[in-house]
């Protein structure tokens, strides 16, 4: 709760409202809280997605950051193939952007994640702690340990197959030969003919000719800075922030965008607008690979 | 039935085990008892006899591999198969030997078979299972009508009733050499001077009471088979025959109203090799579709091939795990369907790759992070985790737990402004990280409650981020100056 109060407190600030806004706008952000609790609550019961409806719905999953939306033209879509690739180095990074995605697209139907014995190995496992701290709900997802990359796609492609799942995941680590056209057609195939959403994250390796319908590159971006005034250090422990950039969309633009998980309403946000409010002075537009320009300092706050 | 093991041969051959530090002869064929030879007679006094006799060393894991697989060969005959070592074994046929043409030709066809493959075979049929021992013993190819055990023994030397050496020895001393002789005697004499036990082998030896036998597998619920009277070998004919049995098993399953959760396939060699493999299923199966589906998964995936050699002779199907049905009405409720093909898609993975590589995770009451999850069977468990009730996240806060966590914490080297001070920076698999931010500690303190937990350091957990961006669970292990004296550092997490 103390987080949240800060973050209430600064962006009106921002807008140099008087003290009873603030207190409006804390009561607002609290209820909003509330209402995306409930909202959840409510789509556990009915065993349906959040905003978007089950198998009726919109074959276009919104991710809610206004700009991606826009250049996917509604959102991610659903019965086809998302390729994300990431450096060694950004494993977690990846895995979190994946999961993210891949929640938003299962809306509550069961998760299947499907990896190789070596990536637990290098990479650590999932930990359902961590899968619950960012919002979403363990008990959907089911976990495949595949021996090998050929078992892992031919359990991907059954696993497509089957409509009752929301989506499936395949975590492939390094660089095979496995993985070419051939492959990712017959996943692009069986995709679309159940309506299961197909995520690929390829961990240390480079895009190559795919028929994914989307191609991500992720990194960590740096976590948002502090507010002026509050407390010491120039940064904040904030939510997971995404340096995304689509390099691939079959249907439309690129891009290259910010992007935020909010773990409360399970949406992403524009992480530079977010910055920008609690940051009154303005700061250096964001770059490709330093999103933001906080001093680098070393400094701690203890908690706990 | 009993079987001993060595082929006949014309040269003298011994196996010897080491018995009180001596090498004693365990095994001989014919040619070495013609010079003389005999069972506990040491290598020396055989190499004495007869200097360029063979020798081989005797090889108990070897004895008990083959007698079990004579045991799997003879799973063709009747289910109820159990183990008497060293030599023996106990088939229960009660019921099984009208489908072989009777007692006698069910003993003749198994004494042949098992000679054909090169065993020295003696067998005997009779009411109880130590009776039927005493018999091979003595009088192989016997076969004693129910009530007739007594007199079928009586004539029988004391030692084939197989107990203990000191017994047999007291027995012999006394001047019983007969089990007619000890049957004559006041069972509390025998009871006083050489125990209940041996009273009680007695009496089972005479007919007077029974043990059940211990069968090396539970009996399975159901069984439907196929004997081939030319052996098979193409694939093709394989699955036709699985599916026609899987037919009549789910027919006769269906009246009972219940489904398969086990099934297994075990196909006869004509060699004497079976090969069983095995399938199971989260929900009960009571569709021909699936079974036929799950083995073609299994098959193809086997790493180690079915091999047919010179054809299978009998395959058999066999439900040993086996719930009741609970029919469920489809159309109406949707979740019903989901919940049934999801569950039957892990059935077709776990049949390819194993039920243990598929997992889903239930809640465990602890603050260790290694131990908060249990990951389970997804087969098994697939209902259970559904429910599961995951400890709630604190509304508006940050992940303060890591998404990756590593089974086994990784060392890291830690550069800190002053020793019990938080990490300025680290090295991990040889890479540097410069940390921009810090948050914690955050202090767990092991369960001491737990055995093994004692010894282990309470944890201070810290929350980083490097100059990338990138995020670490980074913890220092022990408190300083109370539990150690210098830190060691470890990763235990990625955050996203």
């Amino acid at each position: 709760m103390e987080r949240a109060r800060i973050a209430a407190f600064s962006s009106s600030e921002a807008g140099t409202g008087s003290p009873q806004e603030n207190a409006q706008e804390n009561a607002s952000d609290r209820a909003g809280c509330t209402l995306a609790r409930l909202r959840r609550e409510i789509g556990r019961l009915e065993g349906e997605g959040l905003a978007l409806g089950g198998e009726g719905g919109p074959p276009r999953v919104p991710l809610g950051h206004p700009g991606v939306d826009a250049t996917l033209q509604g959102g991610l879509l659903r019965g086809a193939l998302h390729e994300v690739f990431a450096g060694g180095a950004q494993a977690a990074t990846a895995t979190g952007f994946v999961a993210t995605l891949a929640a938003r697209l299962a809306a509550r139907r069961p998760l299947m994640w499907i990896r190789q014995d070596f990536s637990e190995r290098e990479n650590g496992r999932l930990s359902m702690s961590g899968w619950g701290e960012l919002g979403l709900d363990p008990c959907a997802l089911v976990t495949v340990r595949a021996p090998d990359v050929e078992a892992a796609l031919q359990i991907t492609a059954d696993a497509l197959a089957c409509d009752a799942l929301g989506a499936v995941v395949t975590e492939i680590w390094g660089e095979t030969r496995h993985v070419d056209l051939v492959a990712s057609r017959k996943l692009t195939l069986a995709a679309q003919g159940s309506g299961v959403a197909g995520l690929m994250l390829r961990v240390a390796a480079a895009p190559s000719p795919s028929t994914a319908e989307t191609r991500w590159t992720v990194r960590a971006a740096r976590s948002p800075p502090r507010p002026s005034g509050q407390g010491w250090g120039a940064q904040i422990w904030g939510v997971p922030v995404f340096d995304a950039h689509l390099v691939r969309n079959r249907h439309g633009q690129t891009g290259q965008w910010i992007m935020e998980w909010n773990c409360d309403e399970c949406l992403f946000r524009d992480a530079s607008f977010i910055s920008a409010a609690a940051h009154p002075q303005p700061v250096a537009a964001a770059s490709d690979d330093r999103p933001h320009q906080a001093a680098n300092l070393a400094l701690r706050r203890y908690a706990g | 039935m009993r079987c001993g093991g060595t082929p006949v041969d014309e040269t003298p051959c011994i196996v010897v085990a080491r018995d009180h530090n001596a090498l004693v002869i365990s095994a001989l064929n014919d040619a070495a008892t013609r010079l003389g030879l005999e069972i506990g007679v040491p290598l020396a006094n055989a190499r004495a006899t007869c200097p360029d006799i063979a020798v081989v060393d005797a090889d108990d894991a070897a004895d008990a591999r083959m007698l079990s697989d004579i045991a799997d060969w003879c799973d063709r005959f009747t289910p109820l198969v159990a183990l008497d070592p060293p030599h023996g074994l106990l088939l229960d046929i009660s019921g099984c030997a009208h489908l072989f043409g009777g007692e006698a030709s069910m003993l003749a066809a198994i004494c042949d078979a098992l000679k054909r493959q090169g065993f020295i075979v003696s067998a005997a049929i009779a009411g109880t299972a130590a009776c039927a021992r005493a018999l091979t013993r003595a009088r192989p190819g016997c076969i004693v009508a129910e009530g007739h055990e007594a007199t079928a023994v009586a004539a029988l030397p004391v030692f084939t009733l197989g107990a203990d050496d000191a017994v047999t020895r007291g027995l012999r001393r006394a001047g019983l050499k007969t089990v007619g002789d000890v049957a004559a005697r006041g069972r509390h004499e025998i009871a006083a001077r050489f125990g209940a036990t041996f009273v009680a082998l007695l009496e089972q030896a005479l007919g007077e009471r029974d043990a059940p036998i211990s069968p090396r597998k539970p009996v399975p619920d159901y069984i439907a088979e196929k004997r081939f009277a030319e052996p098979v070998a193409t694939d093709t004919v394989i699955a036709a025959t699985l599916s026609r049995l899987a037919q009549t098993l789910i027919d006769s399953m269906t009246r009972d109203g219940k489904g398969a959760r086990r099934l297994e396939a075990s196909f006869f060699r004509t060699d004497g090799a079976v090969r069983t493999i095995a399938v199971e299923t989260g929900l009960p199966v009571t569709r021909v579709e699936i079974v036929e589906r799950l083995f073609r998964e299994r098959l193809d995936a086997l790493a180690d091939p079915l091999d047919p050699g010179f054809g299978f002779d009998l395959i058999r199907l066999a439900a040993s795990r086996t719930d009741d049905v609970v029919e469920a009405q489809r159309d109406l409720d949707s979740h019903v369907h989901d919940s049934d093909e999801v569950a039957a898609l892990i059935d077709r993975i776990a049949a390819r790759i194993g039920g243990s590589r598929i997992v889903v995770h239930l809640p465990q009451d602890t603050h260790i992070p290694e131990r908060a999850m249990l990951a389970m069977p997804a087969q098994h468990h697939l209902a259970t985790a559904a429910m599961a009730e995951w400890p709630a996240r604190a509304e508006g806060e940050p992940p303060l737990r890591p998404l990756r966590l590593f089974a086994r914490p990784e060392p890291v080297e830690v550069l800190a402004d002053f020793p019990h001070g938080p990490p300025a920076a680290f090295r991990w698999r040889r890479v540097f990280h410069r940390l921009a931010l810090i948050e914690g500690p955050e202090r767990i303190a092991m369960e001491w409650w737990r055995l093994g937990d004692r010894d282990d350091l309470t944890r201070d957990y810290f929350r980083a981020e490097d100059s990338d961006g990138a995020r670490f669970w980074l913890y220092r292990e022990g408190i300083h100056r109370r539990e150690v004296v210098t830190f060691r550092w470890f990763l235990h997490g990625l955050f996203a």
